[in-house]
This record gives C-alpha cells, structure tokens and sequence, in this order.
C-alpha cells in the first residue's frame, strides 16, 4: 500500500471522528442544577455562606443526592433525555441533587460496565442510582447486590415484579416504567382518524416482548378508532409493522429506517407511527408532504418529538418520568424505600399533567379538529375504563390469545408472545 | 548523529503532544468549559485510587491485545479495519464454547481456557475472510474488513435475540450472564483479572520479539514495505499476508474473549466496545514500534476512565477524551510528515 492511499485512509478516519465528535460535543455549557436554592424545609443547610470558589464535588451536608445512568446522551431529545427532565423533576420539586453519566454503553465508553459507572456516581456522594435502559439489567442486579446500602431504581426492567418471569429478591431495587401502551393506543387512534388510504405503517426497532406489546397497542388503538368513531370494517384497516432490527440506525446492519418509512409512503401508507428511538419516521414524512403528498406521522419517547416536522406530526406518547421518580426516590431519602415493581399508567383525569401522569399524548398541529375531538373521546373512554387488552383477540398466527369477553392479565401484556391476528410484520426473530 | 536524531524524534514527539493539548482546550474555551478543571478530573478520575487503576487496566488489557495484533498487520502493510469484527466473533467463539460447556463435568479453569483458545480460532477464521477476500478476491481489505465487520455485528443481534435469546424477555442487556465459576478469576474487590493481564502482556511481548528478532518478522516487514520486491527475493507473499491476517485475528480472539470471560461474562450487543478502532489509532501513533504500544494504549485507557469524571463533575461532555486521542494521532501523523520534509531537505 502506498503513501497516498494511507493518506487517504487517514483523512477518512479523522473525518470519521471529528463526525463522531461533533456529534457529541455541542452542547458542553454546564447546565445550572437548578433548585439548590430552593425551599426543602427540611434543609438547615440554608444558613451555611454560600462557598465563594466552586464548590463542584461536595453537596451541602443534608442534600440527598441521586444518580442518574443514562445509555443515550442526556440531550437526545429521546428516550434518555426524557429520564434527565425526569431528574431534573425531581431537583427542582424536592431539592435533591443529580449527577449523571451519559451515553453509558460499552460502544460509547469501552471496557466499563454500567454497575461500574454506578459505583463512580456513589464515590461522589450518591444515595440511589438510577439505570434507564433494558441494557443495564444485568448491570443493575450486579450493582444492587454488590451495594445493598444504595438504592436502585432499574427503569423498563421487570426484576423485583412478582408476577415476572425471572422474579429476584433484591430488597434495595424497584423497578419503573410507564404504560406506554395506553400511549400507543393514542398513537393509533390518531393515524386511523387520519389515514385516507387505510394503511398505516409501524416502524418497529427490534423485536421482543416489549416492542411487540407496543406495536400492538397501536394496533388495537387503530382497529378501535376505525370501527367506533369511522364506523369501518377491521378488515380494511391494514396495518403493517417492519421492524429495522435495532433501537436506530446502524448503517450495514440494520433496515435503514428512512429507506422503510420511504417504502411506506411510497407503497399508500399515508401514517408512519414510530417506534424507534430516531425521528426518521417524522422526517421522510415531512420531506413527502412537501413534495405535495398527504402523509402524516407519530412520534415516540420524547415530550418535544414533534419539533422536528410540525407540519405532520399527529402527535407523541411520551414517557413522563418526573413524578414516579420524585416519590420513590423520596422514600429512599426519608428512609422508607421499599423494593416494589411500578409501571405506571396515565393520569386519567389530565394525561399531561407534569405532576402526576407518567405517560401523556400532546397532539401535533397536522391532527384535524375533528379527528381531535374523536380522539379526545377515545381517551375520555379508555379514562372511563376502556380496555382494548380484552378478547376476543387472537394471536397472529390465529391460536386464541384471549377468549371473549377475557381481560389481559398485565403479565399476558407484558410478555406478549406474538404480534396480534389482523397485523402484518413478523412476529419474532427469524 | 545518531544521538542527535534520536533527540530530535522525542522533540518531534513532544511537539505534537503539545499542539494536541493545545488545540483540544482550545475546543474546550470555545464552549465554554474550564480546560484545567477538565485535565485535572480526567488525570485524578484515572490515577486517583487503586479502584480507578484497575479499571484503566481492565480497559487496557483488551486495547493491548487489538493494538498488538494490528503491529502484526501493519508490517505487512495491511490496514485491518475488519479488527471489529474479528473481536466480535472472538467474543462469539467463546460464548459459543462456554454455553457447550458450561454444563458438562469438565472442571471451570478448563472450560475458561478452552472457550478463550475457542475465540481466538474465531477470530482468527473470522480475519481469513478478509485475507481471502484480498488475496484471491482482489478485494482491499479496508472495504473487505468493514464489510464483515457489518456482519458481524448483525450475527451478534441476531444471537443475542434469536437462538442464545434468555429466558423471559430477550433484552438488550445481552445473553443470560455464565455463573461467576466460569469467569476468569480477578483481583479481590477489584474486576481487574490477573489472567487477563499477563495474557495482553505476555501477546505483546511476542508481538515485540517476532517483529524484532525473528526471520518471520523481518520478511513479514519486506512483504509490507515493497510487496513486489519481497516476492521476487523468493518470500511466499500471499502465504505472508495470510498469516499476518490471521495472528491479528486471533489476538483480537482473545480481545473478545477477555471481554466475555472477564469484563461482561456474558455476550452483549456491542461487546468489541470499539477497540478494533482504538486500536488501530494506538498502531498509528506508535509507528508500527511494538515497544509503545503498551505505554500509548495505556494512556489511552486512562484517557476514557478519566474522562468519565467529566459528566459528574463538570457536566462536560466526556467524548472529549475521543478528540485528544484524535488530536493527538493526526499531530503525530503531521509533525512526522515535517520531520521527513525537514531531513530531506538538510
């Protein structure tokens, strides 16, 4: 190989990491905990002069401290960033302190382990520490085990559930996560009020039992909002689910997620619901819509999904993890932390209600008037006890999932085996 | 004058280090963050208890074996971009070996060995692709290597979620964790393995002797520096470049199986952690001396544990560890290109 190639060889690997850098780095003005200063009356601290350097590492002597694992960077407008607003909930309601370490991945930081990470947040003052992604589980049994004195909160995981299916006794963890099924169903309602076509588009990350149960609360959402509110038949309501095969994009490994959603829009699915933690869903529609095609699309994760495409977002199920975090990781700083499994639903009386709801809709500018107020019906039923998890439901290959008139058990929703009759998308991994 | 030009080098060296630094905390006052702050958490997050050590250490053990392996392909002169990927199925061999055994009779310190020799075979099946895709394929091996390191890591997901999917719900978290009775025993309080260790130092040391001392080494060298010349002088160059191709992979073998028996017990989706790259910027760096390699991937490593401090402390984005090492490559690669323009000159 000559000099030249080499060079070249070089010159793409240092755009390669510049690109990788730049993608990290923007946003590296500190971000003011807020709250220190506010009330927390049971805060003596308060008369203590305020330190004149920098005091960066030691809280005041009261302030509990907690920390915060997440696998994405905290500003990803995604899944992680929802847990950091979460966080920062929590100081600002309670008076608490967070530090956190971000993109806590073995790709993003080689050779850690996030149990490890864990242990770097409690040499700086942390009581309780939070893991927020399916990945750390195993990470956060390790840690729990190895630190009974510190609480652990693992969110999305199913540990310390008793009626789980690899229930453990770990006495400092619980388990949270939010029914974004409810969420989902929104999420279908809206794109089967929208859709003129009768085709709407699932873009799936990876298949198992979670993302299943999600793509087919939609599903259920959907046939619903079709049947009752458009008065339609079910069977001419298609809905198809592609799964990329993974949480994002991985240029070579996965489905390109915009190559899909441009596979659907092309092929008369005029809704693209996502289900991935990017927002390709959103875009490839926005990019069609101003090319003059009619096609709309719902986002995921993040309470400001829609920015991104305004102009077609129907809306986004969100996770709202503030207020679930606030009780529990009070109890864990009065002293009454107990291991429990969460999974939380919407406030029914204001889904949006920062305070209480730990899963909310905020509906996009594209929704039309009317189909708002049939979704708004929607919802005010499923507040009045709707349950679309009630059979008769089939499994897609047809066996009974449930039989008529049977409610779901939240463990059958849970560990959902397959995909439900009437979707189209495999329903596990070949 | 051979003193004379051995000080210049380290003058060169030290010259590039500096512009590294300086244009990294440029970066930093561009953003608004305090430089000295910054250096001053990444050097005590990496040095300032025998804790934050070991787990440099951990780091670098992994990092040693990939940077020692690509020594091997870079005299050849070949780029081994596929070392990713080679890592990755070395993690896969010994999965694969450890989930055969686990349950059989055999005693624990066995099956750790076996499964470990298990992963460098992969790894080093897994880099003769490459080798044969560029040999008789006339594929280059840079687009050869990305090419299977794609595969790669697409059988990893495929694994982890279809065949060695864990009972209850496949999870991103990885396959179901091996008892502790089969990971590579570590330090008391510490997850830093002794094995783990003396195997990145004794693969280095090899590595080192091989290219120094041995026939092999000094024609492996001829075949990289003039591939035309070296195959008139008689030297089987394809047989060469194979066996390069496939010691490399069997050290990034054992990267991956270092990653599994002794860091996340367990395959997980991105388990070669991105050594294969890293590794091949601590190659670059050291210009193909395999003496400094394991100082350069040691400050390497305490480059990433340290800069896990920045989030906690500063709020800083930690990818800043990522641009200094990036910096750092690219003066290196500059300050050598000048020294050589300068001597030619002179």
């Amino acid at each position: 190989m000559n000099r030249h190639t080499v060079l070249k060889v070089l010159g793409l690997l240092m755009i390669f990491m510049v690109v990788l850098s730049a993608c990290g780095t923007p946003t590296a003005a500190p971000v003011e905990p807020p709250a220190a200063t506010e009330p927390a009356a049971n805060e003596p601290a308060a008369t203590e002069p305020a330190a004149t350097e920098p005091a960066v590492t030691e809280p005041a002597a009261e302030q509990f401290v907690f920390g915060m694992l997440l696998v994405g960077p905290y500003n990803d407008h995604g899944y992680s960033q929802a847990h950091y607003e979460g966080g920062l909930y929590v100081e600002k309601m309670a008076g608490f302190k967070m530090i956190y370490i971000d993109k806590v991945n073995p790709a993003d930081r080689p050779g850690t382990t996030p149990a490890q990470l864990g242990e770097e947040l409690v040499a700086q003052g942390a009581k309780l520490v939070i893991f927020n992604s399916d990945d750390m589980k195993d990470s956060s049994t390790e840690f729990a085990k190895a630190h009974p004195e510190i609480q652990v909160i693992m969110a999305s995981g199913d540990q310390v559930w008793a009626d789980g299916k690899v229930k453990e006794d770990i006495p400092n963890m619980v388990n949270i996560m939010g029914r974004m099924e409810y969420g989902k169903m929104m999420a279908g309602c809206a794109a089967a009020l929208t859709t003129k076509t009768g085709q709407i588009g699932y873009l799936g990350p990876l298949i198992n039992d979670e993302t299943r149960r999600l793509a087919s609360s939609a599903y259920l959402g959907a046939k619903y909002c079709w049947t009752e509110y458009l008065g339609k038949d079910a069977a001419d309501l298609k809905f198809k689910v592609t799964w990329i095969g993974f949480w994002f994009n991985i240029p070579g490994v996965t489905s390109d997620p915009t190559q899909v959603a441009d596979e659907f829009i092309n092929s008369g699915y005029d809704v693209i619901i996502s289900g991935i933690d990017t927002t390709e869903g959103l875009t490839e529609a926005k990019k069609f819509a101003a090319e003059g095609k009619e096609v709309f699309a719902v986002p995921y994760d993040f309470i400001g999904s829609c920015e991104e495409g305004k102009e077609v977002c129907l809306g986004v199920p969100y996770f709202n993890w503030g207020p679930a975090y606030l009780k529990t990781i009070s109890t864990a700083a009065d002293g009454t932390y107990a291991s429990n499994f969460q999974w939380n639903g919407p406030d029914w009386a204001d889904i949006n209600n920062v305070d209480t709801s730990s899963v909310g809709f905020i509906k996009g500018n594209a929704l039309s008037a009317e189909a708002s107020a049939s979704l708004d019906e929607f919802i005010a039923a499923l507040a009045g006890g709707l349950n679309l998890w009630t059979g008769p439901i089939n499994l897609q290959d047809g066996t009974v999932y449930l039989a008529d008139g049977i409610v779901a058990t939240d463990q059958e929703i849970w560990y959902l085996p397959q995909l439900l009759e009437g979707m189209e998308g495999q329903s596990v991994q070949p | 004058m051979m003193k004379n030009s051995r000080l210049a080098n380290i003058g060169f060296q030290l010259a590039a280090l500096v512009l590294a630094l300086l244009f990294t905390t440029l970066i930093l006052v561009a953003t608004g963050a305090p430089p000295l702050e910054a250096y001053k958490n990444i050097i005590l997050g990496s040095v300032s208890s025998l804790d934050k050590i070991s787990n440099v250490l951990v780091t670098w053990v992994p990092l040693l074996l990939a940077s020692a392996g690509l020594l091997i392909t870079f005299s050849a002169g070949l780029w081994n971009i596929g070392m990713e990927g080679q890592i990755t199925l070395g993690a896969i061999g010994t999965t694969w070996a450890l989930r055969l055994m686990q349950d059989s009779s055999l005693p624990p310190a066995l099956v750790i060995v076996l499964s470990i020799l298990a992963g460098m075979v992969m790894g080093a099946l897994w880099a003769s692709l490459a080798g044969a895709l560029k040999t008789f394929g006339g594929v280059n091996e840079i687009f050869g290597g990305l090419g299977l390191n794609f595969v790669a890591t697409a059988l990893t997901l495929w694994l982890i979620f279809g065949p060695w999917k864990r009972p209850g719900v496949g999870s991103m978290s990885g396959t179901e964790p091996f008892p502790e009775a089969l990971w590579l025993p570590m330090f008391p309080d510490s997850r830093l393995s002794p094995w783990a260790l003396v195997l990145a130092v004794v693969a280095i040391v090899i590595v080192y002797f091989m290219l120094q001392g041995t026939y092999f080494g000094l024609r492996l060298k001829a075949v990289g520096k003039n591939f035309r010349a070296a195959y008139m002088l008689g030297i089987p160059t394809w047989q060469y470049m194979m066996i390069s191709f496939m010691l490399c992979g069997a050290l990034a073998g054992a990267a991956g199986a270092v990653q599994v028996t002794a860091v996340y017990h367990r395959l997980i989706p991105s388990i070669s952690s991105g050594y294969g790259y890293l590794g091949l910027l601590v190659a670059m760096l050291v210009n193909y001396q395999a003496a400094w390699a394991a100082p350069v991937a040691l400050f390497f490593a305490a480059l990433n544990i340290g800069s896990i401090q920045l989030p906690i402390i500063l709020k800083l984005d930690s990818s800043l560890s990522g641009v200094l090492q990036g910096m750092l490559v690219l003066f290196v690669l500059m300050v050598e290109g000048v020294r050589q323009r300068l001597m030619r000159r002179s």
